[in-house]
């Protein structure tokens, strides 16, 4: 289960960004989690609970957002949203293979004490 | 539906049972701000740390003309004994191989028997290789120029498929006992994928197995994907899995790295 170790930089990474800011709790965190990066959203959210025990961001609200790659049918050029493969062209019904996006993992934001 | 968590569009498992419908319960995670809240906006690439390693191995590979692959597959696909014959035909070719499993050395052992330089990485409970591992694995090996790196990933067509690991070229490897629907249940590898050995052709007569409907399922994710229909035990179709590697290696190239 690989989310158990991109739940652990997730939180790496949180902790030092809140810590830049000087703060001593994370109450929110806010990830976009590409649709074809491999990554489960509710596996990540089970992780993060465990995984966030005695650290800045444990009871921290989580927020997940996913991002659809963008995909563009080599056969007739017409562009769609990926959210899973494979995928066939709405329009020709070809596969389509051309798809930018949606693959990676970011922290979007944490949300700090005032 | 909620505008702040985005819900209706998250990326879930998926429960099915053949001809029902099925209604579980959303999980409630609905975030909602307090007053004291700063919102500090950021932008972390939550893989950089592994894909920076990883450029660094990539580079470190370049410069020195070393062909690495990375072969992944399920467990039982044969990815060891496909080393093991691979590295007895290639010959003089100097080569290496980094060995990932979880636990036991069993696979380096059968590697440090036919003379390769070996090292095996124990992950433990990991499911995957990562860049780091790589690093501090192939600075144990007195790599050549010109030399070819093998890295045996876990057996496990899920994680490894988003661990670069600096390699030039993913190698996924499927036998014929397993289901031709593979590249279909697992897209996201063969979709990272670019080779697929098609090994325990041998088997071919016993099994149900349509290669070419396994290609076909192959290409609906990823067109570019190169084959090889090879048996480790036999040695049938070794010989154009062999000459790829030896033209790959005296010009080796990278791929576009999506």
């Amino acid at each position: 289960m690989h989310e158990l170790s991109i739940t652990m930089s997730i939180i790496d990474q949180a902790v030092a960004a809140a810590q830049a800011e000087g703060a001593s709790t994370v109450n929110a965190l806010e990830l976009e989690v590409g649709a074809l990066s491999g990554v489960m959203v509710d596996s990540l959210e089970f992780c993060f609970d465990v995984a966030s025990r005695n650290t800045l961001l444990e009871g921290a609200k989580l927020t997940v957002h996913t991002i659809n790659g963008q995909g563009k049918c080599l056969e007739c050029n017409l562009e769609t949203e990926v959210d899973s493969l494979p995928v066939q062209c709405k329009n020709c019904g070809q596969y389509i293979l051309s798809i930018a996006n949606g693959k990676d993992i970011k922290i979007t934001s944490i949300t700090i004490d005032e | 539906m909620c505008d702040t968590c985005n819900c209706a569009t998250r990326k879930q498992t998926a429960y099915h049972i053949p001809g029902k419908s099925i209604d579980l319960p959303e999980n409630d995670r609905h975030h909602h701000q307090s007053e004291k809240d700063r919102v500090i906006q950021v932008e972390l690439d939550v893989l950089s740390k592994n894909n920076h390693i990883a450029k660094h191995n990539r580079e470190y590979f370049e410069n020195n003309a070393i062909l690495a692959l990375n072969l992944v597959s399920s467990p039982g696909s044969g990815k060891t004994t496909t080393l093991e014959k691979t590295i007895a035909s290639l010959g003089g070719t100097p080569l290496a191989v980094i060995e990932g499993d979880q636990q036991t050395s069993r696979d380096a052992e059968r590697i440090d028997a036919t003379g390769a330089p070996v090292i095996q990485v124990n992950t433990g409970t990991g499911c995957h290789l990562d860049a780091d591992m790589i690093h501090k694995a192939m600075h144990q090996l007195d790599l050549q120029q010109n030399s070819i790196l093998f890295i045996e990933n876990v057996g496990n067509l899920v994680c490894p498929a988003m661990f670069d690991l600096g390699e030039a070229y993913k190698v996924a490897v499927i036998s014929v006992t397993e289901g031709e629907d593979k590249p279909q249940k697992y897209p996201t590898m063969f979709h990272a994928a670019d080779v697929c050995l098609i090994n325990k052709i041998d088997l071919l007569p016993y099994v149900n197995f349509g290669v070419e409907r396994c290609k076909e399922y192959a290409r609906q994710v990823n067109n570019d994907l190169q084959f090889f229909e090879i048996s480790a035990t036999t040695g049938q179709g070794m010989e154009e899995w062999i000459n790829w590697l030896k033209a790959k290696v005296i010009t080796p190239t990278t791929p576009d790295i999506t």
